[in-house]
């Protein structure tokens, strides 16, 4: 039953992580174009760095340690927001293009700027918070 | 390089018929329609793809605990399996014909919700916070391999299904 109710949240969340990452990569990628994925880039960093915050919040005690609160905009909206199979595609893409160089660089940029950028949302988030 | 998810969208609308021009709706309310179209393909998948990715991590921390981030590596190993797959079988030389609606519901609707670059992230800086330094490097150096593997996997099976 609680995993039920658990359900209905990230749903809720989720209509509104996808439909945001999909009107934000497509406006990325048409506003610098489609030779590098910016615009999946864009959406996992600022999704990585949404989510730093929020676990401050559950860390000071704040709304979100909550466990509704939690599963509806971590789980349901972040982690629908932000997204590995996109990356994994392009990724792929780029490589069988022959464009080895952008390919490592995707994968490092995105890999390492998402791992700073839940920090500095994390940071910041006890900062403001706490 | 060719974008299968950003080049679908543009494509969107360009399978349907369009009733005669006495009828037809206004290009501009034409145009309307089709991204609300798109929009609901992506709001739909993503519900399942999130579900299926909620209830993969409560099986997978209620058989292995929270030690460490299976659900999530296997979500996103598997995800981007299913995205090469079936991003090679409706391709242009795919012998899947989709419409641009169906590959938005299945790519961007359920494998992006399925899969999450956000929670992978928390779980590395978690891991870090509590001193697991080595387990957060393996977990970061792990997931980028098998990501590209798994993708890479898919891709190459559909292309042997496609020349079948």
């Amino acid at each position: 039953m609680d995993t039920i109710n658990g359900v209905m949240w990230v749903a809720l969340g989720s209509v509104l992580g996808g439909t945001a990452r999909f009107w934000l990569s497509g406006f990325v990628a048409r506003r610098v174009g489609e030779t590098f994925p910016w615009g999946t880039m864009v959406v996992n960093v600022s999704g990585a760095f949404l989510l730093g915050i929020l676990a401050a919040s559950a860390a000071s005690h704040g709304i979100f340690a909550a466990v509704r609160p939690w599963q509806f905009a971590a789980i349901g909206i972040l982690g629908t927001y932000t997204t590995v199979s996109s990356f994994s595609l392009q990724t792929l893409a780029l490589a069988r293009d022959g464009e080895m160089i952008r390919a490592a660089g995707n994968m490092v940029a995105s890999l390492s700027l998402c791992l700073v950028a839940v920090t500095g949302g994390f940071t910041a988030g006890l900062y403001v918070l706490g | 390089m060719q974008d299968h998810i950003s080049s679908s969208l543009s494509a969107s609308g360009q399978t349907e018929k369009h009733p005669p021009s006495h009828v037809r709706r206004s290009p501009r309310w034409q145009t309307f329609w089709d991204r609300t179209g798109s929009y609901i393909s992506v709001a739909l998948g993503s519900i399942v793809g999130a579900v299926a990715r909620f209830l993969v991590s409560v099986l997978f921390v209620s058989q292995f605990g929270d030690g460490f981030p299976w659900g999530t590596l296997f979500v996103n190993v598997t995800g981007s399996f299913v995205i090469g797959i079936y991003a090679a079988l409706t391709g242009p030389d795919g012998r899947l014909f989709v419409s641009a609606r169906q590959r938005l519901f299945v790519m961007v609707g359920i494998c992006g919700g399925y899969t999450t670059f956000s929670a992978f992230s928390l779980e590395t800086l978690r891991l870090v916070q509590s001193g697991r330094v080595q387990t957060a490097f393996v977990y970061l150096v792990v997931s980028a391999v098998t990501w590209i593997a798994g993708v890479w996997l898919g891709h190459a099976l559909a292309a042997r299904l496609n020349r079948l």
